[in-house]
Order: structure tokens, then sequence, then C-alpha cells
């Protein structure tokens, strides 16, 4: 099951460039949070932030506390631990090429230890029915590579193998902006199935995307949360008028 | 990101309503003048006039159907396109009843005119000064300017009350005056309703204006004589 997140006075360096400026939310466990935000407001590095991956570009830092359930990341914690416990999917899909469907999705488990056959097999079908592709790709489980599948194949091969290894917390990256509008609907259904077995934090430029997917919805802008609210209220009537400009297209 | 052409359409949209707006008032002017005047010309006009404000309706709805479909507009303009779309249905029904009070006057033409003990014209002067701050408050994106209107309803109802009192003791007491009384009584009955779209309007205002829905006094605190309040706005309104 999904846990909440929890982050308290949230603040983000490159170098000596500040990126996020004390961010605080509370993420609800089994829903979807959508952030929204123009081009560089501090979404990505936010979601990053969740998974201590911001922490692998040279020179960064994060200061504040981020608890995932009762798990603090930023506590010492083995950082293979905290990745297995939150699943990220990426804008563009990024299976291992040479690896067979199969094996992309038992990647994970293989690296956690995971050598019963039997079980792998049991949670690489799963993760496909999971993330709505086994149907599509039964038959070919090992004769197909990764790559040979479409892009919004490849993508929901990804949340395959990111579900795989039993995550709490699936954060996705514009995950759909690389994808036609069949594929994009495929992720988006996915999405309204999957928050009720895992919290989902979705970092989207479209924004009937995060109207249409996420129950809560966060707007960034230069680095600053400047509003935090259920999705309807945020595009229906927005509390600050820098989201209304936003959500209404009058920049951005 | 500039939305010219979504800025362009939203703009349309508004000069159309203003335009509908215009033309349900008028025909609301013409129809109370023709009974203040028993002048059958304007009762004629307001017939006539009514295929404009169908037409009108039409374009209305066909063009914010367009700007859904194609804009996905959000926020306070979504709150807009869909009160444009409710005005515009009442706008229609104003026009209506301005049918119906015409159509009226114009029977009660071929009767002999009596003096009936009721007071339809200042009944029309409030009800047109309501359709019109109705439309001002739109025009210029004011709740305040609507919440006045939504407390001029009352007095309105209670000069239809004062009217049907009036009226039927009229018929009781002078039967060879019935049917003047009764399309008085019906007349004045007409005129209430023009003041409920009215009241509509000023509701769909405010809730484009705020985000505020205080129909059926729900939503927002009750001030006096349970009317519906306009609440504080949390935010600078964009307005469109």
């Amino acid at each position: 099951m999904g846990v909440g997140i929890t982050v308290e006075r949230l603040n983000a360096f490159y170098g000596k460039t500040q990126a996020l400026f004390d961010i605080n939310i509370n993420v609800q466990a089994n829903h979807a949070t959508a952030l929204i935000g123009p081009s560089g407001c501090g979404k990505s590095t936010f979601i990053r932030c969740l998974n201590r991956m911001h922490e692998t570009i040279p020179e960064s830092r994060v200061e504040g506390n981020v608890r995932i359930g009762e798990f603090n990341v930023y506590n010492g914690t083995s950082a293979t631990e905290l990745r297995r416990r939150v699943g990220m999917v990426f804008q563009k899909p990024n299976p291992f090429p040479t690896m067979s469907i199969y094996d992309n999705v038992a990647a994970g488990l293989k690296l956690n230890g995971f050598r019963n056959r039997k079980k792998v097999d049991e949670v690489v079908e799963k993760s496909l029915r999971s993330s709505a592709l086994f149907e599509e790709v039964k038959d070919s489980l090992h004769k197909k590579s990764g790559a040979s599948l479409s892009g919004g194949q490849q993508q929901r091969l990804c949340i395959a193998r990111a579900l795989a290894v039993q995550p709490e917390v699936l954060l996705m990256d514009e995950p759909c902006s690389a994808l036609d509008p069949i594929s994009t609907g495929k992720i988006e259904e996915l999405i309204f199935q999957l928050k009720e077995q895992y919290t989902i934090v979705i970092v989207t430029h479209n924004m009937q995307q995060a109207a249409r997917v996420a129950e809560f919805t966060g707007f960034f802008l230069l680095g600053k949360m400047i509003e935090f609210d259920k999705t309807e209220k945020v595009f229906t009537n927005p509390s600050d008028k820098r989201t209304e400009d936003y959500v209404t297209g009058r920049f951005g | 990101m500039v939305r010219t052409r979504f800025q362009q359409q939203m703009e349309e949209l508004r000069e159309k309503l203003l335009r509908m707006g215009g033309l349900a008032e008028l025909a609301v002017d013409r129809a109370c003048q023709g009974y203040t005047e028993r002048d059958l010309h304007r009762c004629q006009l307001v017939l006539e006039n009514e295929s404009l404000i169908n037409a009108a309706e039409r374009e209305i709805d066909e063009l914010a159907f367009d700007i859904l479909a194609t804009q996905q507009p959000a926020a306070v303009d979504l709150r807009f396109i869909l009160a444009v779309t409710k005005i515009n249905a009442d706008l229609e029904r104003v026009g209506d009843q301005a049918v119906n009070i015409a159509e009226r006057v114009m029977d009660m033409i071929e009767l002999p005119a009596v003096v009936l003990p009721v007071d339809i014209g200042r009944m029309a002067t409030a009800v047109s000064a309501m359709v019109r701050r109705a439309l001002e408050s739109f025009v210029e994106g004011k709740a305040e300017l609507a919440q006045a209107v939504l407390e001029m309803d009352h007095v309105v109802d209670r000069m239809r009350d004062e009217a049907f009192i009036t009226l039927v003791r009229t018929m009781n007491e002078q039967p060879q005056n019935t049917q003047q009384a009764l399309d008085a009584l019906l007349v004045a009955r007409n005129l209430e309703r023009v003041a409920d779209h009215a009241t509509n309007i000023s509701e769909d205002v405010i809730f484009w204006v705020l985000g505020a829905d205080v129909r059926h006094h729900g939503g927002a605190n009750n001030g006096p004589n349970n009317v519906a309040t306009v609440p504080a706005p949390h935010s600078e309104s964009t307005g469109t």
C-alpha cells in the first residue's frame, strides 16, 4: 500500500544557486498529486529530492526533512532501500535496450536478491498486468527486447519495472510528454488504477492531465510552492492570483 | 504565453452576451411601456424582435461550446463561460416574458380602459432596474452590484403579492372588470419572473467573479431577509 509523504522546510541547491525555497507539503497516501508550473520552476527538482536523485548531481545539496511514511529520507538511510520504496518513471521511456521484456521487469528483483524463478515469474506477470501491458506482450516476453516496443508500451514497461519491487510511492516526471494521445490515455487510466495501491506524484506540463488524474495539485513558481490544494479548487477557483494566471494561460 | 485567439474569443463572447442583454432589456422596457401607455406598436415590436433574441441565444451557445471544446479554459475563464451560458438562457427567458406581457397588453387594449388599484408601472420600473443592474454587474465584473440586485428581488416579490391581493379583491368587488384585473395580475406575475431571471443573472455574475455559489441561499453567509450575501474575495480576480 502507498504511504504519505511529508516534506518540511525543503531547500535545494545547485552549487550556489538555490532551486527550491522552504517547501512544505503533505502528500496523501494512495492519492495522485500533480505538480505544475512553468519550465525551471523547480517541480522536477522537487520530486528528485523525494528519492535523493538530486544529490547525484555534482555540487548539489538538500536541506530540510522528507519522510516517506515512517522512513526518513535524509537521515543516513540507504539510497538503495529508499529507491526500492520509491519508484520513478521518467519523461523519456528508458528500458534496458538489450534486455528482453521479461528481464527488464525482473531486473529490480534480481538486484534485490530475488532468485526464486517461479516467484520472479509471478511478480513479472503481476507487474505487467498492473501496468496494463501483459496482454500485449505475453507471447513475446523473452523474445522481444524492451527497445522493440512502441513508445507508449516502453513507458508502461518502465512502470512495470518500477512496480516489480513493490514500491510505496511512484514518482512520474512528465511520463506522457513523449507519447501520443492514445498512449497518454492509457498511462492516465493506469495512474487512476495504480493509486489504489501506490502514492503517486506526477510532474506534468499538461494542465488538463493534472486535472484529469490528480486529486491534489501543487503549483510551483520560481522554486516556491505557491499553492497546494484539491485539484478542482486549483483549476476552478485558485486562491492565489499567480496560480490563476498560470492555469488560465496568462503566463508560462 | 499570451493566448491571443482565446482572449479574442472570450471578448467576442462577452460582446455577444451584452448585445443579447440589450435586446432583452429593450424587450422588457417596450412591453412595460406598452402596458402603461396602451401602445400597440411597442407590443408588436416586442413580438417582432423575439426572433433576434432567439438567434442571439444560439450564437452565444455555439461560441461558448466552441471555446470549451478547443481552449480548455480553467479557473476564472471557465467560470466566465459557464456563467455566460446560464445568463444567456436567462436572457432568452426574459425575452419570452416580455412577449407574454406584450401579448397580454394587446388583449387589454381591445378591452375598455379601467383604472385598477395597482401600480404596475412602479413594478415595471423596479424590474427594469434589476435587469439593467444585473447586466451592469456583468459588464463591470462587480459582485457588489450583483448583490444589490439580489436584495431588490424581495421588493418585487412584495409588489407581486400586493398586486395579487388587490386585483383579486377588484375581481370580487367589480366583476365587470375581471378580465382587465386578470390581465394586470398576469402582467405582474410575468414581471416577477423577469425579476427572478435578473436574480439568476446576478448569482451567475457572483459565481464568475468570486467562484461562490450563492444560489438558493447556499454557499455563502445569509444576510438580512435570508438573502445570500457575497463572501469576501480571497484574491484579486483577473476578470475577463
